[in-house]
Order: structure tokens, then sequence, then C-alpha cells
């Protein structure tokens, strides 16, 4: 039996999700017969972490300050081991921007894309060059902030006249923005669990995209897995999967997110190392296809944070 | 240790799925209410609750009139008590309307668990899926989540600053009728509405009453904020006005005394009353006995009017400061309601603006406020914003008006600096649209029962 904080909540616009991915953590990892302790994480955080001294933190926090390094370089400073990637991976996905680069380096196709700050538009005139992002691209254009998850501030452009609100939305939730082609295509899901992939997951929405609803609510989106796909082209979809997770440097676990064309073509949009815990999450739906139950799934993402301790 | 009964597994959701109500399709979470839940932190200004200010009401008032309860009623007010209300509760309710000049008679009052009880038990009365209801654009963003579950079609008529223009109300009734959908009821909150603050002119008022009995429409009155007048003239409610055989009056306590007692009332004709009353058995048998005496107890005090007036010497106060700060630090292309009473001020930025996202900024900076398509189910108000005057003091609302002014200018900055506008001019109010099947990631829009249908604008 260990002590496990299980941190979760925070001020990102994932909240919510996080209170919820937590708490089933929490009720897993006690079933298991930790000693578990919840922190909903606040201004308040080293010190409650330094009076509870935990033997391992469980991190079920998502979005910023909990996927993009931040928590992970105070609990590395506070030398307690935790779940899932270190610092540098983590921050090589929570950058989508970054992370697209890391793919086109290493060839691993990803939709083409441009990404902007906000300094570019304001001081430098970017906005001479969304002609020729435009005519490179073409619409429609994907637009989104370079580091939400759960498709926060995402919009589509259909035309010219919407990529300015479509690029003012995204500016609001970060300051660089990614713009994307869009890929008509289904939605997978590839988990990713010490390094072998998990049966996929296709999110098939009820009522049109996969959007924050369509993620989160019961009834609004149909999963299937193991996703109903060729199946040269699901053992693509998961060598890929893999070679991102191992790209990017991922720990424990990781969910990669692509797309796959009515040719079977695969694109990888985006990974994320805390991946939702959720009911209606995917990770968990995927690794219950594998016959890993939830509490196993929990147990030995801490169990091996622990061995690193 | 603790030990659990397992929970039901991720892919169990679709065995889940096939046993909810379809109407439940229309009950949605939102990202919006994620983001609200943001609001709540200590270090947020926020602008965007409703909320009548309880910390001016005196703790010993309060102790003595529990002890009186106690001591004069203690059995009664920890039994059920009648579904109707107590009768106690209608004297006190009957005070209240006095002051507005509205005589009642008790046994056309149904005592609920607040204003919003009225609101589902008029939907769940009178509503099949489908049915029209008439709303005003914008309307109260709690009613939405009530029309939705009970799968209405609402039509919502645009707002001057005269409230809703019975004559656009008239030729919609037309349009309607001749479509074979005549509006099952008229939702309409007359004095200083919510979220638009604007107030329902006498001669609209008379007009509103006789359309309703000409055409045979029943008219849901809210009116919560009635007795919060800061200025001005007050003006006699639908139902002062020979309203009562069509008008069903909602009254709340909320915002006069308490929110947190969760009494309010409706007075409706006795057959819209009596299904309205068996509803309720259905929900919930009687709304608390303890808070009704409570109630009872205080208006036989005789300090409510008192304290009202300090209330509203308070909430004139706030909304004085509220309007300078906007002055101050709002474009000068922005527009907003200048309110004579009420909770809020409804304010209009450049159509370039989205609202939506600016909150997710605002945030940024501890600030918040309703954006102002929650108050509306076609996807319009995306502008606007909704913001509430009596929940904070004056120092805040101040901070928080010139935080908003800031992301406000940052906003329209960047939209001119990515197209090439600088200060761009103010325009009228969008066209109506379809809401942007994208922006759910943001703020559900609650589909209407016929999603390709469009709307009346003024």
């Amino acid at each position: 039996m260990s002590r496990v904080a299980v941190l979760k909540g925070g001020r990102s616009l994932e909240r919510e999700i996080s209170l919820r991915s937590g708490q089933r953590a929490q009720d897993a990892l006690r079933d298991l017969g930790h000693d578990v302790e919840g922190i909903d994480v606040d201004h308040d955080l080293v010190r409650r972490l330094r009076e509870l001294r935990p033997d391992v933190c469980f991190l079920a926090m998502h979005g910023r300050d909990g996927e993009d390094g931040t928590v992970q370089e105070l609990l590395e400073i506070l030398g307690i081991p935790y779940t899932g990637s270190a610092v540098s991976a983590c921050i090589r996905c929570t950058d989508k921007v970054l992370a697209k680069h890391h793919f086109v380096d290493a060839g691993i196709p990803t939709p083409p894309f441009f990404a902007f700050t906000e300094t570019a538009f304001k001081q430098l005139g970017a906005a001479e060059t969304l002609g020729d992002i435009a005519q490179q691209l073409g619409f429609p254009i994907v637009v989104k902030p370079a580091d939400q998850g759960s498709s926060f501030g995402l919009r589509v452009a259909r035309s010219a006249a919407e990529l300015p609100g479509a690029l003012v939305a995204a500016f609001s939730y970060s300051s660089k923005v990614l713009l994307e082609q869009h890929v008509d295509g289904r939605d997978l899901a590839v988990s990713v669990l010490d390094g072998e992939a998990l049966p996929i997951v296709e999110a098939v929405p009820q009522d049109g995209a996969y959007d924050f609803e369509a993620r989160y609510e019961f009834g609004q989106t149909r999963f299937v897995c193991p996703a109903e796909l060729d199946e040269q082209v699901a053992a693509s979809a998961r060598e890929l999967a893999v070679a991102v997770y191992r790209l990017l440097g991922c720990r424990d676990v990781a969910r990669v997110d692509l797309l796959c064309d009515a040719d079977g073509g695969l694109h990888v949009l985006e990974a994320n190392v805390i991946p939702g815990l959720t009911e209606t999450s995917l990770l968990p739906l995927a690794a219950d296809a594998a016959g890993i139950p939830f509490a196993e799934l929990v147990g030995r993402l801490t169990d091996a944070a622990l061995a690193r301790g | 240790m603790r030990r659990r009964s397992p929970r039901p597994a991720a892919h169990e959701i679709e065995r889940y799925a096939g046993l909810f109500a379809s109407r439940t399709r229309g009950m949605k979470s939102s990202a919006m209410r994620d983001l609200m839940a943001i609001t709540e932190r200590p270090e947020v200004i926020s602008l965007a609750g409703g909320l009548p200010d309880t910390s001016t009401f005196p703790a010993e008032s309060f102790a003595s009139i529990m002890a009186k309860v106690a001591v004069d009623s203690c059995a009664a007010a920890l039994q059920y008590g009648p579904t109707e209300g107590l009768a106690l509760t209608k004297h006190a309710i009957r005070h209240v309307m006095a002051a507005e000049g509205t005589e009642v008679d008790p046994e056309d009052i149904l005592v609920t668990t607040g204003g919003q009880q009225v609101i589902d038990l008029v939907c769940k009365t009178l509503l099949d899926p489908g049915d029209v209801v008439v709303a005003e654009a914008p309307t109260y963003p709690g009613a939405i989540p009530s029309f939705c579950s009970y799968q209405a079609d609402v039509v919502q008529i645009e707002m001057d600053g005269d409230g809703m223009p019975i004559d656009v109300l008239e030729e919609t009734l037309d349009r309607l009728e001749a479509e074979g959908r005549k509006p099952k009821f008229i939702y309409t909150i007359p004095n200083f509405q919510n979220p638009g603050g604007v107030t329902m002119s006498l001669p609209r008022r008379k007009r509103l009453v006789e359309v309703a009995i000409e055409r045979e429409i029943l008219v849901l009155e809210d009116n919560p904020y009635g007795l919060l007048r800061y200025e001005g003239e007050p003006l006699p409610t639908l139902l002062s006005l020979g309203g009562a055989p069509y008008v069903i009056y909602l009254g709340t306590f909320s915002k006069i005394l308490s929110a947190g007692l969760r009494l309010g009332w409706a007075v409706a004709p006795a057959p819209v009353l009596a299904k309205m009353n068996l509803g309720k058995q259905g929900a919930d048998l009687c709304s608390s006995s303890l808070t009704q005496h409570f109630v009872a107890a205080y208006f036989a005090e005789g300090r409510w009017e008192p304290y009202l007036e300090s209330l509203r010497g308070l909430y004139r106060g706030r909304r004085d400061v509220m309007l300078e700060a906007l002055a101050e630090h709002f474009p000068a292309a922005a527009t907003w309601t200048q309110p004579e009473g009420g909770l809020f001020v409804w304010a209009t930025l450049p159509e370039q603006v989205d609202t939506t996202d600016l909150l997710v900024r605002a945030l940024q900076r501890n600030v918040a406020f309703v954006p102002g398509r929650g108050a509306y189910l076609d996807g319009r108000g995306g502008a606007s914003m909704r913001l509430n005057f009596s929940g904070v003091g004056d120092d805040d609302i101040r901070e928080g008006v010139r935080r908003i002014g800031e992301v406000v200018a940052e906003q329209l900055d960047l939209f001119g600096a990515i197209t090439g506008e600088r200060g761009a001019p103010a325009t009228g109010p969008a066209e109506p649209t379809e809401p942007d099947p994208a922006l759910a990631d943001v703020l559900h829009l609650p589909r209407s029962a016929r999603p390709h249908r469009k709307t009346d604008s003024a």
C-alpha cells in the first residue's frame, strides 16, 4: 500500500473534466488498497505536497499546468515520482506546433500547417500572408490554439472571410495559433500503454463534429472499439501511434489522435500525455477492449511511477 | 478500508445512452458550464452571476425569525404542507403583490420552489414536443434549459428600448398561425428584463394583454424584479391590466428577501393552476414548510419594506457605478442598456467581437460575464454580454468593467491587425444565423426542435 496523491482540477479550461478523471482514479486506487488523497490543485499545492509526503503523484490534470510540464517540473524539484511523461515530452506534446514539426522532420504524416503568434499579426504584418496560406492549404482551414485540449477554441474557416474571426477566437485561448489543412476523415484515437498500442477507438459523432460536448456527454458520440478498419490500415495506425510516442519521448501512456481519410491514408494530429479518464474517455475504453479493466490501468500507471521513485 | 461497488465501465456508455428519454438530447452539459466553474474561484471578479446581495440581511433578524418559527410553529414547520402552499405564506404573497398594485385571491396562488419551478411547471403543463413558445430576444438564460427539456420550438422576438414590440409579436403570431402552429404561451419579463435590462412600456403592456385575450394565448409574466425599481414610475403588471384570464404570473422572494429560501409563486387562471398543482405534486409534493414559515414570520415583523428600500439604495448605487465604468472603459462603438431597476446591464460590442471567446480572455484577467449567446436559442447574441451589478461591491464593479474593457480593446486591436481594418465602426445587430457547430466547443447552443427555421427579428 502506498500513499498516492491524485492531482486534479486546477485552473485549466478542462478543470471539470479533470475533476471527473481524478475522482475515478481516486476510487480505483482506493479499491486497490492505496492510501489516496485527492488534491484540487491550487496556490498551496507545493505546501500540501510537502505536508502529505506522498510516495507517488497520480496526475489527472488536463490542459495547461497539468499537461504542459509545469506540474511535472515541480514534482521533479520535490523529488516525488509521478505518473506519465516527464517534462520534455510534455512540452513537445502540448505545443501542437512543436509536435507537428517533429512529425514533419521524422516523416510522420500530418496535415500541412502554418503557425503564428499574436505578435506576428500585431508587429510583423503577418496578415498579409493570409492569402498565401489560403492558397497553399486550401479551404476549409482548421484554426486552433497551439496548446488547448478538448477542441477548445477550434474553428473551421470555410472561406477567407471566416479566417479573421477564427484566428481571433483561437488567440483568445493561446498566444500561438495553428492553421491546418482540413482533412475529411474518420476520428481515430490510438492509446499507447508502456510503448504498446491498445485497440483503436473510432469516435463517431451523432450530431455533427466531434466537439467538446460530444466528447463528454453520454449518448452524443458512438464509440467503436476496436474500430472497424481494414487490418492493414489498423496496423499502420498502431505503428504510427507507437512511433509518435517514441518520437516525442512519451512515458507510461499517451493517446495519439489521427484522421483516416477515404483512401485509408492516415494523418497524425496530436499526442496527449494525460488522456482523459472519465466515463466517456477513450483511453479507458481502449484499455478495457484490451482486457485491462480501469482499476488495473490506473494501478499499472501508479506502479510504473513508484518503480521510478 | 472503504470498498465500493464497481463503477460502470466506459464501454457500457451505449447501454446507458439507450436508457435515456429522447428529451434528454436537449439536456446537455456545456463547455460554458465548465468555464463558469472557473468563475467561482475567489480571485475572479464575477459579473456573471445573477445573485442578489444577501450580505446586508441582518443576522440578528434572521436569528430572531428562526427562533420565533421554532417557538411558535416547530411541528408545522418540520411537517409536509399542502401542495398549493400555506395560507400564511399566501398572505405574505398578497402583501408583496399589493405593493405592485396587483390584488389576488389566495386560492389563485400556488406557492412554488423558487420562480424557476413556475417556468418548469408551465412547460410541463402546456407543452408537447415541438410546441411553439414565443420569448423575447434575448431571453432569460435560465428558462432555456426548461424550454429545451420539454422540446419546445422557441421563437424569439428582438426587443427594443421599450421591451418586446407587440406589432412584431402580432406579425409573428399571424405567420405562425398561417403555418398552423399556434404558440402555447408567450414568455415575457416586463420589468428590467433579464438579461436585456429594458422595461416594457405601458402601451405595449396594454396591447399585449389585448392580444392574449383576442387570440386566447397564455402569457407567462415573469416578474422577479418589479419591486427593485431605482428610478421612474412603476408600471402595472400584465395581470392587473385585466390579463387575469390569460396571464400566468410568476413571483419570487429571491430578489426581495432571499434566493436561498427557494420560494416563489404562480398566479394563474383556475384550470391552469389546477394542472400546475398536479404537476407540482409529482415534482416535490410541496415547497419547504420551514422556509414558508420563515417568510410568514418575516412579513409579520413588518420590516420587509425598509429592507427592500435598503436593497434599492444599494443596487441603485452599484448600477450607477457600472454605468459610469462602462462609459469610461468600453469602446465608443459599444452600446448598453440603462436599466431603471433589476440586476443587469446588457452590453453590445462591435460585431467583430465574439463575447464567448472574449470570456476566455477575460478569465485570464480574473473577470467574468455571461456571453450573449446564452440568452438566445438561435445563435444570435454573439457580440453581447450580460453584466450583473447586484452581487459585487463598487470597487469590484469598477475593476471588473475596466478589465473587460481592456480585453475588448485587445480583441478589436487584434481583429484590426488581422484584417487591416483599424477601429472598425459600430454596426447594427448581426444578422441572425444558425449556430456555428464549431462553436459548440465553447458554448453549447441548444438545438431547437426545428433547427432550420429562421426566427423573427424586430
